[in-house]
């Protein structure tokens, strides 16, 4: 086995020009063939056009992994309701930095990719909501789309073809739970965010019970290249099931922390191979995947392609391809322990296993971490955790469960220590970003 | 995040006598408050769907969501300030209560706080003061431990009304919170030159900032958001991929083990993780990038 060099392994498309000086402008945009894909759309029919992505198999990049096309497909047409594409820019899964940096350097990819989505789809009416924390990003994206209005890529008869769209950018306010899509919608209709009933879907009852299509920001931002450079330049990254590229993101006690645009299916290895692997003197201890949400992996699964099937295959999920690495410093139960107080606060509430259950494992995991737990305690999380995963009303508490079964699986030694030992064997200086530069510094 | 349970004391509970209704801003605010707020809801084909950015609004007027401006965004969408106030409650974005001109998050969450989050926080009370969600007496800076802010590969992140700096010490944190309460500009890693938390939520609420500059200002994407196309362009030098022991380093990346380079640390399955390769193997010649030179010693090698 021989290492790929990084310029054969790589292939950012929607990060090619993010080192423009003036990256997220309409002119960099335009320079780079942005908008070109729009003329190719309309001059389709919609129904072509939602087969053509379909063909493509471009599948959502929020989590989950549905097919986009079909998404689209779901959409009942010739309803006589208005239909709405909203695009889901909360990012707020731990780990998760994908969609923030996309839409700081290069926001017009994604408003070209839901104007054609909209024609696609029938809709005339088109929102982002955009987590409200991340106020450089709402900036540019108020920029562009007051670009494009001005440009004829977004108004009326848009580029003369009939067809007539509006987007507005709604700003959140601070609630993880209004990522997933049913909340999401409760919370763009001014309601407190916690998750609908399905049936029905959104896309037979969404937005103002209208059809809506929810997809993720990186989803409908690749679309324009699928669209200008063919399905099959698409296809021909990736496999069959999990085709083109994606943004893989890389966090953590690593080298070279960042975006890395490649085609689907490449393996943690690779990447920290060309990105200079982990930081100096030190060994990859636990990763996640896709979020927090996502089982955690150690270094027996380096080596699992980074598709939807192969993490799937290897236990766990590609979710949001958000891979935060930690080294041998760091603590497996102070981590966890820390994701678990993120989802008691995050939990909306609704439903009693997670808003109990995230609660419950939030003190027991203290206990331990404090070298006050017992050892039943661990049995006692593997069963909180099993009354959360797959009995709550929302796929919040299966993430909030992920974290607990699958530290137990490949750590409960560390967690007996915890116990055993009366506290934590681990000094959290150590893994800090400049713990081993003073060190290095102070030899020298 | 750590508020796990949350006791209704602190708002006190009042028997008895029913709150009086809230006062009115007055006329000429009030005039100037409906009028955005007519351009609010006019984005929206429901107009409730106005009630997030119209809490950003009064947001804007007051620093904070108080009774006033609940009882407005009440009436702006015909709704009952029960209703209005359950969704203030509901989102971590509206304060109850007057908080200072700069609001400083600092980020906690798992990566953040491993990488040296927690350490900048603790740095901060105590420089400050203050702890979680307080205030400095000169009403300058609000401390607040933050979730994810989507910034994982610039950890340790701390947001300043919610513009980004970007890898944090508590060094750099500490002189950041000082330049603040002297009154010093402060500029974001990633985001515009600071404005106040009123001005912030004004942008929340959908009005486009109108300084000059502050679209632009910091450029395009921030370094780590460039690592990838940077290594595809061959334009970072690529980093070796095995420290040669006992010698070698690097510029910029360091010499460093691979994650499957045998260590003592006792993980529970390190028995059957792949066997070394050419790439994992430290002394495996076949190297494809040997010229690296430095001084970083690989003087943590043993851990
Ligand atoms: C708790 C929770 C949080 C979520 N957060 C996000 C998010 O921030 N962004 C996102 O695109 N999808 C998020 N999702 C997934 C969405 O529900 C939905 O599947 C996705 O937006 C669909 O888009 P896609 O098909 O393009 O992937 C979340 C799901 C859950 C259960
Ligand atoms: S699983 Fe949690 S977040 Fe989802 S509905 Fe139930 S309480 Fe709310
Ligand atoms: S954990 Fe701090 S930004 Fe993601």
């Amino acid at each position: 086995m021989t290492v790929e060099p990084a310029e054969k392994l790589l292939a950012p498309v929607l990060s090619a020009f993010w080192d423009d000086p003036r990256s997220w402008t309409l002119e960099t945009y335009r320079r780079h063939e942005g908008y070109e894909a729009l003329g190719k759309a309309l001059a389709m029919a919609p129904d072509d056009l939602i087969a053509y992505v379909k063909d493509s198999g471009l599948r959502g990049r929020g989590g989950a992994g549905f097919p986009t096309g079909m998404k689209w497909q779901f959409i009942p047409q010739g309803d006589g309701k208005p239909h709405y594409l909203v695009v889901n820019a909360d990012e707020s899964e731990p780990g998760t930095c994908k969609d923030i940096p996309l839409l700081f350097a290069n926001p017009h990819a994604l408003i070209e990719g839901m104007v054609i989505a909209c024609y696609a789809i029938r809709s005339n009416h088109a929102f982002i909501y955009l987590r409200g924390e991340v106020v450089p990003v709402l900036r540019r994206l108020h920029e562009a789309v007051r670009e494009a209005y001005e440009a004829g890529y977004l108004g009326t008869n848009i580029k003369g073809s009939g067809f007539d769209l509006d987007i507005t950018v709604h700003a959140g306010a601070g609630a993880y739970i209004c990522g997933e899509e049913t909340a999401l919608l409760d919370s763009l209709e001014g309601r407190r965010g916690q998750p609908r009933l399905r049936p029905p879907f959104p896309a037979v009852e969404g937005l103002y019970a209208c059809p809506t299509v929810v997809n993720n920001v990186e989803s409908i931002a690749s679309v324009p290249a699928i669209i200008q450079r063919g399905k099959e330049w698409f296809r021909s990254m990736g496999s069959e099931k999990s085709p083109g590229f994606t943004l893989y993101s890389l966090s953590g006690h690593v080298a070279r922390p960042g975006q890395y645009e490649g085609p689907l299916g490449i393996t943690l290895r690779q990447l920290l191979d060309m990105g200079g692997g982990m930081r100096p003197g030190h060994r990859l201890k636990f990763w996640t995947p896709g979020g927090s949400s996502t089982p955690m992996f150690t270094d027996e699964h380096l080596d699992v392609p980074l598709d939807y099937e192969g993490v799937g295959a290897a236990g766990s999920m590609l979710g949001t391809k958000a891979l935060q690495c930690f080294d041998e410093t760091t603590c497996v139960v102070r981590a966890v322990t820390r994701w678990t107080e993120f989802y008691a606060h995050e939990s909306c509430g609704k439903c009693t296993p997670c808003r109990e259950g995230t609660y419950w494992l939030v003190q027991l995991l203290r206990d331990i971490e404090a070298g006050k737990g017992r050892t039943e305690d661990l049995d006692k999380l593997q069963d909180i955790a099993d009354n959360i995963n797959g009995k709550s009303f929302c796929a919040l508490g299966d993430g909030a469960a992920a974290p607990i079964f699958s530290s137990l699986k490949y750590f409960r030694a560390e967690y007996e220590e915890h116990i055993e030992g009366n506290g934590c064997p681990f000094d959290p200086a150590r893994s800090t970003a400049w713990a081993d530069k003073s060190r290095t510094e102070a030899h020298a | 995040m750590t508020e796990v349970s949350q006791g209704g004391a602190s708002r006190g509970v009042s028997l008895g006598i029913p709150e009086l209704p809230a006062p009115d801003y007055p006329a000429d605010v009030r005039a100037r408050l409906e009028t955005d707020a007519k351009e609010v809801i006019a984005r929206y084909p429901g107009s409730r769907s106005a009630l997030l950015p119209l809490l950003h609004l009064v947001q804007s007027e007051e620093g904070y969501v108080t009774r006033t401006g609940i009882r407005f965004c009440a009436e702006q969408l015909e709704l009952t300030t029960a209703e209005v106030t359950a969704v203030a409650t509901f989102y971590t974005m509206y304060r109850r209560k007057a908080s200072g001109d700069y609001q400083v998050g600092v980020c906690t969450n798992t990566l953040c706080a491993v990488m040296g989050g927690d350490a900048i926080f603790d740095e901060l009370k105590q420089h400050l003061g203050i702890g979680n969600d307080e205030t400095t007496e000169d009403g300058k800076v609000t401390l607040e431990h933050i979730e994810c802010n989507a910034a994982c590969d610039f950890a340790p992140v701390v947001m300043v009304n919610w513009e980004f700096f970007d890898d944090q010490t508590p060094e750099s944190a500490r002189q950041l919170v000082d330049d603040l309460i002297a009154g010093r500009e402060v500029r974001p890693t990633r985001g515009a030159p600071l404005c106040t938390y009123k001005e912030t939520a004004r942008i929340l609420a959908g009005f486009p900032d109108q300084r000059a500059g502050a679209v632009e200002a910091t450029g395009g994407a921030g370094p780590a958001s460039l690592a990838g196309l940077r290594l595809h362009r061959g334009e970072v030098p690529a980093p070796k991929v095995v420290g040669q022991r006992g010698e070698s380093a690097t510029e910029d990346a360091g010499a460093y083990d691979t994650p499957t380079s045998p260590s003592p640390a006792q993980h529970p399955s390190s028995h059957d993780a792949p066997g070394r390769t050419a790439e994992s193997d430290p002394d495996n010649p076949a190297d494809p990038v040997a010229d690296r030179t430095g001084d970083h010693a690989t003087e943590e090698e043993g851990e």
